[in-house]
C-alpha cells in the first residue's frame, strides 16, 4: 500500500511546538536549574511565531485530506496565542518561584495547551476540533492542580475537571447526532449537506442544542458559567492568568469553525440560542461582578460578560459581526493579560493580592502600576480612547447592521452597569489611602517592562485601531470566501 | 429486529443516566468519574450505530480517539482525586464548598 505524503508546510508551527515541548520535557529532567527550560520555552514561542509568519501565504491551504486548514484567521489567532503565552510565562516567573511551583511541568503543560489551541484554531474536521479541545483542556486541568498542597486549588481542579468533562460529553453527543444526520465529519462537507436540507429539522435542532451547550461551557457563558468564578479564584493566580487569556482565542476559533464554517446554513437555528446566552451572560456577568470583593472573582464575572459580548458579534451572522468578534477577542486577551498580570505581579510570598482591598491606594505606592491598571479598567469598561471601546463599537455596529437593535441596546445598558465595578477599582487606587499593613511590592524588571508594554498596547491600539481592524477584516474575508 | 433506533435509544438512556449521575450525586467524587466514563461510552454507542447505518468508517475511527482520550481523562481525573484526598482527607462532594462568594 502506498500512502501519499501530506503537505507538512501548513502544520509546520504545530510540529515545531510539539518537537520543542518534548525536548523541553526531557531537557528539564537532566537540567539542574529551571532557567534553561524557561529560556527554551520563550525561544519556542518566538520560533513558532517566526515560522507562522514565514509560512503564511495569502491563500488558504488544506492538508491531511482537508482535515487541517491554514488560513489568514488561523495565522492571526495563532500569533496572538504565542504573544499571550509568552506574556503569561514572563509574568508568572516571580509568583511561581516564591510558591515552589517553578517547575518544568508548568512550561510543558503551557506549551501542550498552546498546541491544543493551535490545533483547534486550524481544525477543519469535527475529530480534529475535539482532539485539540481535549489537548487544551487536559493540560489546563493539570495546571490548575499544580499547587498540590493548596486545598483551594485542588478543589478548583476537581470542579474544572468534572464540568469540563461534562461539556466535552455534551459536545460529543451533539457531534454524534450531526454525524448521523449528515453522514460526514468534515466541516465544509457538513455545511454543504445542511445547505441542501437534512429532512429532519427537529433532530438537527436537538443536535445543535447539545453542540451549543458544550460550546457555552467551554466559552464560559451563562447559563453554563458556574465553573468560571470558582476556577478563577481557586487556581494559582499565574494559572488563572493563562486560563483567562490564550484559551479564549481558541474558544473563539472553535465557535467560528463549528458554527460558521460548519453550520452556516443553520444560522437561523443557532442565532436564537446564542442571543439567549449572550443576554444572560451580560446580565449575570455584570450584575454579579458588582457584589464581589475578590478581584479574581470580579474579573471572572467580567470575563463572562465579555464572552457574552463576543457571542453578540458571532450571532450577528454577517461579515462585520465575525470580524468585530475577532477584534473583540484579541482586545479582550490583551486587557485580561494586563489585569491578571498585575494581580500576579502584586502577589508576593505568602500573600495573594486577590482582594480589591489590595489595590487600595496603589497610586501612592506605585503610581506607574496604578496608571497601567487604570488604563486596563477603563478599556474593559469600554471608555474611549482605549481599545476596549473600539472592540465594543465594532460589535455593536455589526449588530445594528444585522437588524438586532434591541440586542445592541441591551448590551450598551449592561456595559453601563459594568462600568461601575471597573471604575470602583480606579477609585480605590487613586482616592483611598493604602492599608498600613500592605505588603511591600518586590520589583521584577522583565515582568514590569512587559506589563508596561501591555498597558501601552491597549492605549495605542485604542488611539490607532485601524491596523488591527483591517487585519481582522482581511483575515475574515480570506477565511469566509 | 434490532435497528438503528434501538441503539440510539440505548445511547440516549446511558447519556441521561450519566448526566443525572453527575448532578444528583451528592456523595462520592468517584461516582462522578464513573458517570463521565459512561457519558463517553454513550456517545461511542451513537457513533458506532451511525457508522454502521451509514456504512462509513469515519464514525468508528472517531470512537477509537474518544476511547483514547477517555483513558487520558480518567488518568488525570484520578490523579486530581488523589491530590484532593491528600489535602482534604475526604472525597465527599458536599465537602467541596471552599470556593463561594
Amino acid at each position: 500500500m502506498n500512502f501519499p505524503m501530506p503537505d507538512l508546510m501548513p502544520v509546520l508551527p504545530e510540529l515545531f511546538v510539539l518537537g520543542m515541548t518534548c525536548a523541553i520535557l526531557i531537557f528539564d529532567v537532566i537540567s539542574r536549574t529551571r532557567t534553561p527550560a524557561y529560556l527554551l520555552t520563550l525561544a519556542t514561542l518566538v520560533g513558532a511565531a517566526a515560522i507562522t509568519l514565514v509560512t503564511a501565504l495569502p491563500q488558504t491551504r488544506y492538508t491531511f485530506g482537508g482535515q487541517f486548514v491554514d488560513d489568514a484567521m488561523s495565522d492571526a489567532l495563532k500569533l496572538m496565542a504565542y504573544v499571550a503565552t509568552f506574556a503569561v510565562v514572563v509574568y508568572s516567573r516571580g509568583y511561581l518561584v516564591e510558591r515552589g511551583l517553578w517547575r518544568g511541568e508548568f512550561f510543558v503543560l503551557a506549551l501542550f495547551a498552546l498546541l491544543g489551541m493551535m490545533v483547534m484554531i486550524s481544525a477543519n474536521h469535527l475529530l480534529i476540533l475535539y482532539i485539540g479541545l481535549e489537548l487544551l483542556s487536559l493540560a489546563l486541568y493539570a495546571m490548575v492542580a499544580l499547587q498540590r498542597d493548596a486545598a483551594r486549588a485542588t478543589e478548583a481542579a476537581m470542579k474544572y475537571f468534572v464540568l469540563g468533562a461534562l461539556a466535552s460529553g455534551l459536545l460529543l453527543y451533539g457531534m454524534s447526532l450531526l454525524y448521523g444526520l449528515t453522514g460526514t465529519l468534515e466541516l465544509p462537507a457538513l455545511a454543504r449537506v445542511l445547505e441542501t436540507g437534512v429532512g429532519d429539522d427537529l433532530v438537527l435542532a436537538f443536535a445543535l442544542v447539545f453542540v451549543v451547550a458544550g460550546l457555552g461551557f467551554k466559552l464560559g457563558v451563562a447559563p453554563f458559567h458556574m465553573w468560571v468564578p470558582d476556577i478563577y479564584q481557586g487556581a494559582p493566580s499565574a494559572v488563572t492568568l493563562f486560563i483567562s487569556s490564550a484559551p479564549k482565542l481558541a474558544a473563539f476559533a472553535f465557535t467560528m469553525r463549528l458554527l460558521v464554517d460548519g453550520m452556516q446554513p443553520a444560522v437561523a437555528d443557532w442565532q436564537g440560542m446564542l442571543a439567549v446566552m449572550a443576554v444572560l451572560s451580560l446580565a449575570i456577568g455584570n450584575l454579579a461582578a458588582i457584589m464581589q470583593s475578590n478581584i479574581k472573582r470580579m474579573l471572572a464575572y467580567s470575563t463572562i460578560s465579555h464572552m457574552g459580548f463576543l457571542l453578540l458579534g458571532v450571532l450577528a451572522g454577517n461579515f462585520a459581526g465575525y470580524s468585530g468578534a475577532m477584534f473583540y477577542v484579541i482586545a479582550y486577551v490583551l486587557m485580561s493579560l494586563g489585569a491578571f498580570g498585575l494581580v500576579v505581579y502584586l502577589s508576593r510570598d505568602q500573600h495573594e493580592a486577590e482582594n480589591l482591598e489590595d489595590f487600595r491606594g496603589l497610586n501612592s505606592r506605585q503610581p506607574w502600576l496604578a496608571a497601567l491598571m487604570a488604563i486596563l479598567m477603563f478599556s474593559m469598561a469600554g471608555i474611549p480612547p482605549f481599545v476596549g471601546f473600539y472592540a465594543k463599537l465594532a460589535v455593536l455596529q455589526a449588530l445594528v447592521g444585522a437588524g438586532f437593535v434591541w440586542l445592541a441596546v441591551v448590551a450598551v445598558l449592561f456595559s453601563l452597569i459594568g462600568a461601575y465595578y471597573y471604575l470602583r477599582v480606579v477609585k480605590l487606587m487613586y482616592f483611598d489611602t493604602p492599608r498600613a499593613d500592605a505588603p511591600a511590592i518586590v520589583p521584577a524588571g522583565d515582568a514590569r517592562a512587559l506589563l508596561s508594554a501591555n498597558g501601552l498596547a491597549v492605549l495605542l491600539l485604542g488611539l490607532m485601531p485601524q491596523p488591527l481592524i483591517a487585519l481582522c477584516a482581511n483575515a475574515m474575508q480570506m477565511t469566509l470566501q | 429486529m434490532i435497528g438503528l433506533n434501538h441503539y440510539l435509544i440505548l445511547g440516549s438512556i446511558l447519556f441521561a443516566i450519566s448526566v443525572v449521575g453527575i448532578f444528583l450525586n451528592r456523595k462520592n467524587v468517584l461516582i462522578i468519574l464513573m458517570a463521565i466514563e459512561l457519558m463517553l461510552l454513550a456517545v461511542n454507542m451513537n457513533f458506532i450505530a451511525f457508522s454502521r447505518y451509514l456504512d462509513d468508517l469515519a464514525g468508528q475511527v472517531f470512537v477509537f480517539f474518544i476511547l483514547t482520550v477517555a483513558a487520558a481523562e480518567s488518568a488525570i481525573g484520578l490523579a486530581i482525586l488523589v491530590v484532593l484526598f491528600r489535602s482534604m482527607r475526604t472525597i465527599h462532594v458536599e465537602d467541596l464548598d471552599k470556593l463561594k462568594g
